[in-house]
């Protein structure tokens, strides 16, 4: 049998060793999903890659691939359920997108866009979450978190510092800063490490930038995530 | 201080009429107005029901948010707040913007301006106007005018159209765009997007012109009650340019009284609460602003396009400034204290607007690449801007870890209040003592409203779809009889 399976029933090809997201993306078959990135070990946390594999459910990110499988994506009950998980996590923080500087960037707002998440749905938490705005370039604004881990996961495994952690257990989980005070600025955190850039949503912002990109030049203007698949095809490392 | 029939004596034996929704306009007002047995006028009141609060939940987020967060205050006029946020904030950084950033910012200002003037007068007011003030409601309105005089309706559309589109090509979107950033802008124009409104820039001075032209034919046509309607005697302020000139986009304070001599000028608005400050009365939840040399009884004044017109001493664009100098000789001058004179007034400024965007669309800074600019950081910074309904002020202290600690804006509309509530105050004592109360003679205080202001609360709401529910309540609190119009 060869290394393939089926999306919707389209056939992707994958290479041994990949996830069924990572063939899928690969392969121009957009699955959306949030706490995945090409750098980073698959996480599995966010669900909204969630897809049946012979009827029953699982994380693409996570399920590697394997020859024949019928797998089921964009239906009308999965795309409910993940409509559903982004509805969660809009209420669960304070999303204000006609404000944010992450608009037309930010991977939650396109794939809300892209998924016809037009409102909120549910009741608001309205968590109080002030800003950290004590490193002198780097923002935090806790409102938008959405606890993908992808920071904690950079700065651990790419910066070596640790800068980042979840704190807090269920609905009162939140991300803290490793310092006794609390405060970013009393990290070593630094605006080039790889912990600054993996943000989806509009967290970590680097100080003074925002809006700097005009309206119509920004990652998500001119098209839907969802025809984006190429933006997170997984890197190819060299000399593999 | 009380003002004459701010407050009656004896409320509680009068009859209580009420417009709620103020209509056609945009944001949420309130008249009331109370009445005896013999529906003589004792009190008369303007009140903003709305409470925005926009000053204090910008507390404590980032500076370079806030130009784009506070223009959510409204849906006709963003850009104003836009960039009086952005004028603060540059102040803030000690910036002086590249010519590009200016440029551009003003070319912005201008394209609202023109947008705002003919949504104000070709698509709410125009409707009175020409079918007078008492007419059929279910003909008083823009498809009432769109029937009557399609072309007229036409052009003003075009018009605001036309605004609209430099908006978007200097902010990204035609409302709440990102344009203007502190510090200067984050595009310039394209030559192909130049040379798009340079094609039908033309055709928009005509039609401003033609624009001048309706509102004051329909002066000289009425010229005893556009006069007199809702006429008062106030001081004025604005901005006005170093050399006297009007401009809307940067200057300094100039304030006139009522007798034409001037209370200031050329006043740094950096330090505006030297000449302004605001006083609160219990009724309202609009402050009333006055000017601190003559106080809070004497002090009030009006802002806006009559008050500009008023207070400069030439406009720079030559069509404009020709329609300046007639608006002041006709009839001895009597248009330039006539409330309704304010729609004359915003016409010949919609005129300058069209003019001063040819002029910048020949200005090739607008291509430029230099959009940026730095300077030493200062802990406040104020920007003062003349919005389309008069002078904005948004004032703005911003901590060492750049997060606003202390906000606070004087929007056009505050300026206005006294003003406001005289014009009615007048129009109702001219139109309804002694009357019974009909949905015609309360269309007139709304008349004197949307002189000043289509957009009592620099709030979005859809136009057409306020009713105006009256209600007649008798000294015993019971509603006695009830009126409710088009949808």
């Amino acid at each position: 049998m060869s290394n393939t399976f089926t999306v919707d029933g389209q056939e992707v090809p994958f290479e041994p060793g990949q996830t069924v997201l990572q063939a899928a993306l690969t392969a121009d078959v957009f699955i959306p999903h949030l706490c995945y990135h090409p750098e980073f070990r698959p996480h599995g946390s966010c669900k909204l890659c969630t897809v049946e594999v012979n009827g029953r459910p699982a994380t693409s990110c996570t399920l590697p691939a394997a020859a024949g499988m019928e797998i089921e994506s964009n239906t009308a009950e999965i795309m409910a359920k993940r409509r559903m998980l982004l509805q969660m996590l809009l209420v669960e923080g304070n999303h204000f997108c006609p404000s944010c500087e992450k608009s037309g960037s930010c991977k939650l707002q396109a794939l809300c866009y892209a998924l016809g998440v037009m409102s909120p749905h549910f009741d608001q938490f309205y968590p109080d979450r002030p800003v950290d705005a004590s490193h002198p370039e780097m923002l935090l604004d806790f409102n938008r978190c959405i606890l993908c881990e992808l920071c904690i996961r950079a700065s651990a495994e790419v910066d070596q510092k640790n800068v980042f952690a979840l704190s807090g257990r269920g609905i009162t989980k939140h991300l803290i800063v490793n310092a006794e005070s609390g405060r970013l600025a009393d990290t070593n955190f630094a605006p080039s490490d790889k912990a600054a850039q993996v943000c989806p949503v509009g967290v970590i912002l680097r100080k003074r930038r925002g809006f700097a990109v005009p309206i119509g030049s920004r990652p998500y203007d001119a098209q839907p995530i969802s025809d984006q698949a190429e933006r997170f095809k997984p890197v190819v490392k060299e000399g593999s | 201080m009380s003002f004459e029939l701010e407050t009656a004596r004896h409320p509680e034996t009068l009859r209580r009429v009420a417009i709620d929704p103020v209509s056609r306009v945009e944001g949420h007002g309130k008249v009331t107005i109370l009445l005896d047995d013999d529906n003589k006028v004792h009190q008369v009141r303007l009140h903003i029901v709305e409470f925005r609060g926009f000053e204090r939940f910008i507390q404590g987020r980032p500076y370079w948010e806030v130009p784009v967060m506070v223009q959510r205050l409204c849906g006709i006029c963003p850009v104003s707040h836009h960039l009086a946020a952005s004028k603060a904030l540059d102040m803030m950084l000690g910036v002086t913007l590249t010519p590009t950033a200016e440029a551009i910012r003003r070319l912005m200002h201008y394209g609202q301006i023109l947008q705002s003037h003919a949504l104000h007068f070709f698509h709410l007011a125009s409707p009175d106007l020409l079918f007078g003030f008492g007419s059929d409601p279910a003909r008083r309105n823009i498809v009432g005018v769109i029937a009557a005089a399609p072309e007229t309706a036409k052009k003003g559309v075009f018009l605001r159209k036309y605004g609209q589109e430099i908006i978007r090509m200097t902010a990204g979107k035609r409302v709440h765009g990102t344009g203007s950033v502190p510090g200067g802008v984050n595009k310039s124009l394209a030559v192909e997007e130049r040379d798009l409104l340079l094609k039908d820039i033309y055709q928009m001075i005509a039609w401003s012109r033609e624009a001048v032209h309706i509102i004051r034919g329909l002066f000289e046509n009425n010229l005893a009650e556009y006069n007199a309607f809702g006429r008062f005697r106030s001081h004025s302020m604005s901005l006005v340019r170093a050399d006297g000139a009007m401009d809307l986009y940067h200057g300094g304070l100039r304030a006139r009284q009522a007798d034409g001599t001037l209370l200031f000028d050329h006043f740094d608005y950096g330090r505006y609460w030297d000449v302004i400050s605001e006083d609160v009365k219990p009724w309202s939840y609009m402050k009333f602003p006055f000017l601190k040399i003559l106080g809070a009884d004497d002090g009030w004044y009006r802002v806006g396009p009559l008050a500009r017109i008023v207070n400069c001493d030439f406009i720079p664009t030559p069509l404009a400034d020709r329609e300046r100098q007639e608006f002041i000789a006709f009839d001895n001058g009597s248009a330039t204290g006539a409330t309704l004179g304010y729609h004359w007034a915003r016409m010949i400024e919609m005129l300058h607007a069209a003019e001063a965007i040819k002029d910048l669309l020949h200005d090739d800074n607008l291509l430029g690449k230099e959009l940026m600019a730095t300077g030493t950081r200062q802990e406040r910074g104020v920007g003062v801007i003349e919005a389309p309904r008069g002078t904005l002020i948004h004032h703005y202290r911003v901590n060492e870890n750049d997060e606003v600690e202390r906000a606070n804006l004087i929007v056009s509309t505050t300026h206005n209040n006294q003003a406001m509530n005289e014009a009615i105050r007048r129009v109702a004592v001219q139109y309804l003592d002694g009357q019974e109360i009909t949905e015609g003679l309360l269309n007139h205080i709304e008349v004197a409203i949307r002189a000043f202001d289509p957009c009592l609360s620099c709030a979005t709401h859809a136009l057409g779809k306020m009713p105006l529910e009256v209600e007649l309540i008798d000294a015993a609190g019971k509603v006695a009889d009830s009126k409710s119009r088009n949808r």
